[in-house]
Formats: C-alpha cells, sequence, structure tokens
C-alpha cells in the first residue's frame, strides 16, 4: 500500500472526508431533542399519548438509524477493500475441514460479496481444492451476517443483540457447511463444475486510500439508496406496535412455550427475501411485545439466509438433491439455534 | 483494434458495465469490439470470483464492481499505448 501523497484532490478529499465527520456527529446528537421538540413542543401532543409516543420514536429512529447505516456501512466498506474473494481463496487453501469451516464463516462475514457472484465463487473456491464443506460455510455466512441487518440490530436493540445474531449465524454456518462436508455430496455438483481450469494469476487490484475512500462512499450511497425505504416503513410498522399493541400480546404464540414458533418462523421467512432491512424493526417491535428472542432471530437468518433467488442461481452447479440438503441442512440448523436462545436466555 | 470482454451471466451490474464500455469507446471514437462472455467455463478462465468483470485485449481490469467512465477510458487508453 503506497502512502497518499498530499496532492490538490486528495487534500480536498480528506477535508470533505473530515467535514463529513464533524457534521455526522453534530447530527447525530441533535436528532433525540429534535424529535421530542416536533412531536411535543411543536405539535403539542401529550407525553404519554399513543400517537406522541408512536411518533418520537418514528422521528428519533429514523434518522437514528439512517445516520449509523451511512457511517457503519462506510467504515466497514473502507475494512472490506482490503478482503477480495481471491484473497479469501488464498486464506482458505489448506485448512482442513473443521477449522476450514470456521475460518470460512469468519471470512464470509468481512468478504464482500453478492449473491450475483455466488457461482462465480462457488466454482473458483472448489476448484482451487477448498472442500465442499469449508466452501458452504462461506456461502452460508456471507449473505446472512450481512451489514445491513447486524447494524440495524445495533442501532434498534444495542451491542448483545447484535452479537447474539453474529453467533448464531456463525455457528449456523459452521455447523451446517461442517455437516454438508460429512456427507460427501461431491458428485453432486454439476460435472462441468470439476473439469474448469482457470488460468493465470488471479485479479488483484492495487488500491491508494483515496481509492477505499471513494469505493467506500460509492458502496454508501448504493446500500442506503437501496434500503432507506425500507427502513422508513419498517419503523414506521413497528412504531406503530411499539405505541398500540398491549405488552406480551405475542406472548402465547411466538413466546418460548410455543414449541412450533420456531420452524413455523423458518418456514415463513424462506420466500420472504431481501426486505432484511425493513424487517428488523418489525423484529424489534416484535421481541418487545412478548416473541421470544431465539424464535426472532430464526425468523430473521430465515428471511435472510434462505433465499429462493440464490437458490435459483446456485441451481446452475449444483444438483438438485445437493440444493435440497442445503437448504434443508441450514432450516435444521437454523431451527436448533433458534431452539438454544429460546432455552439459554 | 481493442477486444473488450463483458464476463458475468446477464446480471443488472453486467449490462450497465457493457452500456459504459460502449459509451466510452463511442466518445473516444474507438475502433472496438465488444463481447458478452456469459457461460461460466469461459468466465472462469480469467480468474475472477466475483461478476462483472472487464477485460481489455485479454487483460481483467476489473471485477465484482461497476467501474466509473473515467476508469475505464484510462483503461482503454493504455490497452492503446500498448496495442
Amino acid at each position: 500500500m503506497t502512502v497518499l501523497p498530499l496532492t490538490q484532490p486528495n487534500k480536498r478529499l480528506y477535508i470533505t472526508l473530515t467535514i463529513a465527520i464533524i457534521a455526522w456527529f453534530i447530527a447525530y446528537n441533535i436528532v433525540q431533542p429534535l424529535a421530542d421538540w416536533i412531536s411535543y413542543s411543536a405539535l403539542g401532543l401529550a407525553r404519554d399519548s399513543h400517537l406522541g409516543e408512536s411518533l418520537a420514536f418514528f422521528l428519533y429512529d429514523v434518522p437514528k438509524i439512517l445516520l449509523l447505516l451511512s457511517g457503519m456501512v462506510f467504515l466497514i466498506s473502507i475494512v472490506r477493500t482490503f478482503f477480495s474473494p481471491e484473497r479469501t481463496r488464498a486464506l482458505l487453501g489448506g485448512k482442513a475441514e473443521g477449522v476450514g469451516n470456521i475460518f470460512a464463516a469468519l471470512l464470509g462475514i468481512v468478504t464482500p460479496f453478492c449473491s450475483c457472484s455466488a457461482v462465480p465463487l462457488f466454482i473458483g473456491f472448489v476448484e482451487s481444492g477448498i472442500p465442499l464443506g469449508v466452501t458452504f460455510s462461506f456461502l452460508i455466512a456471507a449473505p446472512t451476517i450481512n451489514e445491513v441487518a447486524i447494524i440495524l440490530l445495533f442501532g434498534l436493540f444495542g451491542w448483545k443483540v447484535a452479537a447474539l445474531y453474529i453467533v448464531s449465524g456463525l455457528t449456523v454456518a459452521i455447523v451446517a457447511g461442517f455437516i454438508i462436508g460429512k456427507l460427501k455430496m461431491e458428485h453432486y455438483v454439476e460435472d462441468f463444475v470439476w473439469q474448469i481450469k482457470s488460468g493465470g494469476q488471479a485479479f488483484e487490484e492495487k488500491m491508494t486510500w483515496a481509492d477505499r475512500i471513494e469505493r467506500a462512499w460509492d458502496s454508501v450511497k448504493e446500500i442506503v439508496g437501496k434500503v432507506w425505504l425500507y427502513v422508513v416503513i419498517g419503523i414506521a410498522v413497528g412504531a406503530g406496535i411499539h405505541g398500540y399493541v398491549p405488552e406480551d400480546a405475542l406472548a402465547s404464540v411466538l413466546g418460548k412455550q410455543a414449541w412450533w414458533s420456531v420452524p413455523v418462523a423458518v418456514l415463513i421467512g424462506i420466500p420472504l427475501y431481501s426486505n432484511a432491512a425493513g424487517i428488523v424493526p418489525i423484529v424489534g417491535a416484535l421481541i418487545e411485545k412478548g416473541a421470544s428472542v431465539g424464535t426472532t432471530l430464526a425468523f430473521m437468518m430465515s428471511v435472510i439466509g434462505l433465499s429462493l433467488p440464490e437458490a435459483v442461481i446456485l441451481k446452475r452447479v449444483l444438483k438438485m438433491p445437493l440444493l435440497l440438503t442445503f437448504f434443508a441442512v441450514i432450516a435444521i440448523a437454523i431451527m436448533l439455534t433458534g431452539y438454544l436462545f429460546n432455552w439459554v436466555l | 483494434m481493442l477486444t473488450i470482454k463483458v464476463l458475468g451471466s446477464g446480471c443488472a451490474n453486467c449490462k450497465r458495465v457493457e452500456q459504459i464500455a460502449r459509451k466510452v469507446i463511442e466518445e473516444m471514437a474507438l475502433e472496438a469490439e465488444v463481447i458478452k462472455v456469459t457461460e461460466y467455463p469461459d468466465i472462469m478462465k480469467y480468474n475472477i470470483m466475483s461478476t462483472p468483470g472487464l477485460v481489455v485485449n485479454e487483460k481483467v481490469v476489473s471485477s465484482g464492481r461497476i467501474p466509473t467512465p473515467a476508469e475505464v477510458t484510462t483503461w482503454l487508453t493504455d490497452a492503446l499505448e500498448k496495442a
């Protein structure tokens, strides 16, 4: 990595960055007083009224979450410019199963990943000799433990729930990948995959700090642009539930004692996809009203990690029995994690 | 004469890359051929792991993102000088 020379455009970049950081902190700190002022003073709603409470909650949460999202996506994207799929593959090369599964799941968090690239990534991994199970650990962790979900959980419920989600995602990825590896299903990978010999050196990019900053800013625009509407709608629904639905209303349906709630949550989650951003605030409201944490996390992982579009993409390289096993193993691992958290917490 | 290849199995981002490449070629008034590589065995010959990929005269210049027109202009200029 080259040290960034203080050329004119670089100087401008750093000044812009400094101003942006200061503006971010100021904005983040005036959100709460501003939301209270609008709801209770400007609109004159009573502090303990349903409407006042819901509105203040909404006006506080939306800007707070969008600010958090922009700031954290920027930081995470900077980190991710140091991890490419090619580098991850090199790090995983030669690791045995077990240790390999753990590494693959961890690297799945930091490696930039888009499900549209799942196939070249899959081929690139297995072709270089990385075991099938280890490859799957990566392919489960990468989309499931995604930055938007983690940031929203952190912003809305604090670091404990966010950490719990990361731990459950890792557990599911490691265990499911390990089991698939033990099932020895290599012959259910499409034959053409084994015949591919990629030539030459892997592509690697040289990036300056200015490139990294620019790249990170691009992903902020892309991700926030894509999810902001879901976040607003999700928080609006969450705010409505917060103000109007009585406490413990859901305890009997989604609480711990309802054993069937975990599999049902996972099954409902499978067809729901890509609304990860909108689902987190709703999920939060569910927890608040008595749904158990394990059931709720299982639901979230199922929505984010088990997606039909990804199945369609992976169908190009996996024969049906392996594709079904892949889905079934993840679904079971998610359910077990859901039960585990219901039992422990 | 430049040969430009867009690697990717027809995703939305791949189409964006192709559009940008064609636009730059037109602006620079270059003689260039744009080929879409959509089959995975062919894509994997370039040893990339994220699509879309962009290849200029058989050299991979970008992978896994949409490059800016300015970047594409630089790569094409470089390739012209080397050719």
